[in-house]
């Protein structure tokens, strides 16, 4: 039924109307809806479409006329209502003049934030190294979270970077904290005289971690990515970069470089820029002795590196070198518990088969660091990070004899995020082995921060307990070993994640490197019973 | 060297973020100042595209930025002034008795829509070459009539953009460059030509525009003086117009400036207010001199080497064509698409033609749908808000290499409007041209039948980007 309103004197924009017509089509009984101004050419057309005449009859231009066709008769008058509401609403506040323009591109974003000084980056790698070159165009420095960038791409990007003094960390860099602000998977620390500049993720935060838990705090925490010390073509790029501006850096007073082992020419030139810096510095090139990494030349002198055996040894030299330079003292050794009585305590209930170590980490630094230490102390240790290939992992899914597995790994992070975000890669790998009568220890790390799980211990001592629960069926008992790399500032709440793991009986030691210690000591003791 | 990092240690941290948002997020929680890149892969993740970026990039062989620079700084400096009137046939370079002049990149008679048909017909019954609307589509289908896009002859023309000898066409020079463009006059709203209509009623139009309009404006034009068309274009941004969907205050503008010419001729009082009452009914009258001071200024980007600016944009109802400065004069061509728009009483979609005409040379030139927060009431042609044209403007920024420096924006702060389209960051952003215009309808002779935002197609900026890489970068 074809129905039309003239309503006197009453004008709109055409255009308003042509977008009221199309809301008003929108409602419910309506198979058509003009509302137009009363003009010639409309009254024209709505006649040719069969609205009655004497209906618009008396319509002239300043007019508005309310065409409506509707199936039911009894919608027409609803429909003049719907529509002459909507010529009444008004409008709401649109945002106007404040609307804020969501960035697209990274040029769109520096017209918004046209002080910005870096850039985070964690896109796939096929585009990241893209991205990362134009923030460098663009005068950012660049923390690139995002791995699989191409060691070629990595080169140009610390070469670019450092032709325009902008620092590359990255790629594959997944922690740092840059003038007190954690990036990525970081940890909240006291600000203080120490800066790390870390070739590795969980190294760094384990670093950053301790020297905040001794009393003293850090001024920057760089990453570099792995490759930047290890890849004699990469050079070392972004280290030496971070070791210079520290130098000159009035806020850091000792500098501590953590990596896995570098290439030899790569690390007599990090030592050599140690040296020079002109501020007492300490290295810990996980996985080698100090002695080794030593070199020739770099002699421990009064102007050298200290050179640390552990990531919880560089930490304490650290803050050690602080009340040094005179700055805030030591507060003391973190309390220890009495590791041999621990041991004793923990190894009393193991039965004749539990004869093997099991390391399940999320965090690869301190999953190298637990192995480093512990293969030849208590005899081989396999693992998927194992540079002996004697010992690589056949199948880095299951575990054998003593075994260390990084979790973190690329075979494991495929389809699934790192385990330090979705605790089940790890869970579900102890649980698919609490049925190994072998197992005479069990060494994990828990890392906490900004990027980790909320609750990381409670995610994991299900599992732990329930290994526990299998050994003791079994007429043996599993000690359960962990350290928790966090502090009291990071929202996971440190304490209260300790708390987690001792209800169920887990031993916590204050360093990964306790925790490996005390692990050796167990599982000895298991081999000689 | 590294006194950059020195000083970054010393600043407060702000950081654009690229990925996980809560790595942002933890930034903020920190007090540290974070955006967040709403980030999508390049070129919507086709991979030959990013390769081609790449490539570009990297090579040596041209300064792709330097070209630009020079292009964009080209379209600065020109300065579109309104000369005069003249016929067609003795002013627009290669007319001829027999030509059509159509808008768009080339199209043959059967490639041709029903609006562009139609328009064809009334070019011929107007030229008298044909008596009959059969006599007139027999005659196209001849091969005896040559047709050739407006943009080959240094003109412009709206929707259909028929021009035949006969014409009186306004006559724009680009006083910085020296060179001109040319463009019919505008027929008003309804039954027109441009929109495919052939009437009688549209003819006589045609035929009191040659006899009547033109020359007065011919003589208006020389007591005037030529007048500076780049100074009333910055003035109609300032009053509510972008230039093409919108021309309400340019109309307005030029019947201000005419106006005591028009009086001191002492014709027939009648004659001369037809003429102003006819200016007056027709908002669009001044599109017809908006478009071709657009296509003057960005001709003079034409055939810089090593640039990917865009210096003409133009679709003729079946393809929409772009032209890239650094590569001569080839078009790269799409499907011309269907537009996004609100429809006038007793039309709707189905009744629509696929995009047409040359007035997104407005764009090409950084106004029309550029300037679109300049416009903020025409904004509902695409069912948005103030803010959204806002949006729209704030886009294309994104996909131009400069800012105007005449043509400004009040509610932006008086930004420059966002000028001189790189086909890089269009392939790059998959930002499309936004692009304002009239709906014709598909059968000719009806006319307008709504407006709206249309969407060129993305392929012929990726044919056009594959090209130019392939010229340069091989």
């Amino acid at each position: 039924m074809k129905r039309a309103l003239v309503q006197k004197d009453s004008y709109f924009d055409s255009v308003f109307l042509m977008a009221l017509s199309k809301k008003l089509k929108a409602s419910p009984g309506l198979s058509d809806a003009i509302v137009a101004m009363a003009t010639p050419m409309n009254i024209e057309l709505l006649l040719s479409q069969g609205f009655s005449a004497s209906e618009l009859a008396g319509g002239s231009p300043n007019d508005l006329v309310i065409a409506v066709d509707c199936a039911e008769a009894s919608s027409v008058d609803a429909a003049f209502v719907a529509a002459k509401e909507l010529l009444e609403r008004k409008q709401g506040p649109s945002g106007g003049l404040g609307s804020t323009h969501e960035p697209t591109s990274l040029a769109a974003a520096l017209e918004i934030l046209p002080e910005a000084n870096l850039a985070l980056i964690s896109l796939p790698g096929l585009y990241a190294a893209r991205e990362a070159r134009k923030c460098l165009e663009s005068g950012l420095h660049v923390m690139l979270f995002s791995d699989n960038v191409s060691l070629e791409d990595e080169i140009e990007l610390k070469t670019l970077g450092r032709g325009k003094g902008l620092l590359v960390m990255g790629p594959d860099c997944g922690s740092a904290i840059i003038n007190g602000k954690p990036l990525c998977f970081a940890n909240v620390v006291r600000g203080g005289p120490v800066a790390v500049v870390a070739a590795s993720g969980t190294g760094l935060q384990e670093v950053t971690c301790l020297v905040d838990r001794l009393g003293s705090g850090i001024s920057q925490a760089i990453g570099t990515g792995g490759r930047d010390l290890k890849n004699e073509k990469v050079g070392g790029i972004a280290m030496l970069m971070g070791i210079e501006a520290l130098s000159k850096d009035p806020g850091t007073q000792v500098i501590v470089v953590i990596s896995k082992p570098p290439a030899p020419a790569v690390a007599q030139r990090v030592i050599d820029a140690l040296a020079a810096s002109g501020k007492p510095s300490v290295v810990h090139f996980v996985g080698l002795a100090p002695a080794r990494a030593k070199g020739g030349t770099a002699g421990q002198d009064l102007h050298g590196p200290l050179m640390a055996s552990s990531l919880e040894e560089a930490a304490t030299m650290a803050v050690a070198l602080v009340g040094k330079a005179g700055g805030k003292p030591v507060d003391g050794a973190v309390a220890q518990p009495d590791i041999d009585a621990v041991a004793e305590r923990e190894a009393k209930g193991l039965s004749r088969s539990q004869r093997y170590l099991r390391g399940y980490y999320t965090g690869g630094t301190v999953a190298d660091e637990a192995m480093f230490l512990l293969h030849g102390l208590i005899g081989a240790v396999w693992s998927n990070n194992q540079v002996d290939p004697a010992f690589v992992l056949p199948d880095p899914k299951t575990s054998i004899g003593h075994t260390i597995v990084d979790l973190g790994d690329d075979v494991f992070t495929v389809g699934r995020p790192h385990p330090m975000i979705d605790p089940s890669t790890r869970t579900d790998r102890i649980e698919a082995e609490v049925d190994d009568p072998q197992i005479a220890v069990m060494l994990v790390d828990v890392v906490l921060g900004y990027g980790s799980h909320a609750d990381p211990a409670g995610a994991l001592v299900p599992a732990l307990a329930a290994a526990r629960r299998a050994a003791k069926a079994r007429g043996g008992y599993l000690p359960v070993i962990a350290s928790v790399i966090g502090t009291p500032g990071d929202f996971q709440g440190y304490a209260a994640q300790v708390a987690k793991l001792e209800e169920i009986g887990c031993v916590v030691m204050s360093s990964n490197h306790r925790a490996a210690m005390l692990a050796a000591r167990i599982v000895k003791k298991a081999a000689s019973s | 060297m590294s006194n950059t990092l020195l000083s970054l240690f010393g600043s407060e941290l702000k950081a654009v973020n690229l990925g996980l948002e809560s790595f942002a997020e933890n930034l903020r929680a920190n007090g540290a100042d974070a955006i967040q890149v709403r980030w999508k892969p390049p070129a919507g993740g086709d991979i030959k595209m990013v390769e081609i970026l790449d490539r570009l990039r990297r090579q040596t062989a041209v300064d792709i930025d330097a070209a630009n620079a020079e292009a964009a700084s080209r379209i600065l400096k020109g300065k579109p002034t309104l000369v005069g009137v003249g016929k067609a046939l003795d002013v627009v370079p290669g007319m001829t008795a027999t030509t059509v002049l159509h808008s768009g990149p080339p199209l043959a008679w059967e490639r041709m829509c029903g609006p562009m048909r139609g328009a064809v017909i009334g070019g011929l019954l107007y030229e008298g070459l044909a008596k009959s609307r059969e006599e007139a589509e027999a005659l196209a289908a001849s091969g005896e009539i040559r047709f050739d896009p407006c943009h080959h002859h240094d003109a412009v023309g709206p929707m259909a953009g028929v021009m035949t000898a006969s014409m009186p066409v306004w006559i724009f020079e680009n006083s910085s460059f020296g060179n001109r463009a040319y463009c019919t006059f505008n027929e008003g709203l309804g039954k027109v030509l441009r929109y495919g209509a052939f009437s009688e009623e549209v003819l006589a139009r045609l035929k009191w525009i040659e006899t009547d309009l033109a020359p007065v404006m011919k003589q208006v034009l020389e007591a005037h003086g030529p007048l500076d068309m780049k100074n009333i274009l910055a003035q109609v941004l300032q009053m509510g117009d972008e230039g093409h969907n919108r021309n309400r205050a340019g109309t307005s503008l030029i019947i201000r400036e005419f106006a005591p010419h028009l009086v001191r001729l002492g014709e027939d009082p009648e004659k001369i207010a037809k003429i102003l009452l006819f200016m007056h009914a027709n908002d669009h009258f001044f599109l017809n001199l908006s478009m071709p001071a657009c296509k003057c200024t960005v001709d003079a980007a034409k055939g810089i080497k090593g640039s990917t600016v865009i210096y003409a944009m133009a679709r003729n109802g079946t393809d929409f064509g772009i032209r890239v400065a650094g590569l001569g004069e080839q078009w790269f061509t799409g499907p011309a698409s269907m537009v996004e728009g609100l429809y006038l009483p007793g039309f709707g979609p189905d009744d629509a033609a696929p995009d047409i005409g040359d007035s997104v040379i407005t764009e090409t030139a950084g106004i029309g749908g550029f300037a679109m927060a300049a416009a903020p009431a025409i904004v509902q042609f695409v069912g948005g808000t103030p803010a959204d044209a806002l949006e729209v403007t704030r886009k294309m920024y994104e996909i131009t290499v400069t800012e105007n420096d005449s043509y400004r924006i009040p509610i932006l702060d008086f930004r420059g409007t966002p000028t001189a389209i790189d086909i890089r960051k269009v392939v790059e952003t998959g930002i499309l041209p936004a692009i304002n215009t009239g709906i014709a309808h598909r059968e000719p002779g009806v006319g307008m039948v709504g407006a709206g935002l249309v969407k060129p197609p993305e392929n012929c900026f990726k044919d056009a980007l594959a090209a130019f890489a392939k010229t340069y970068a091989p």
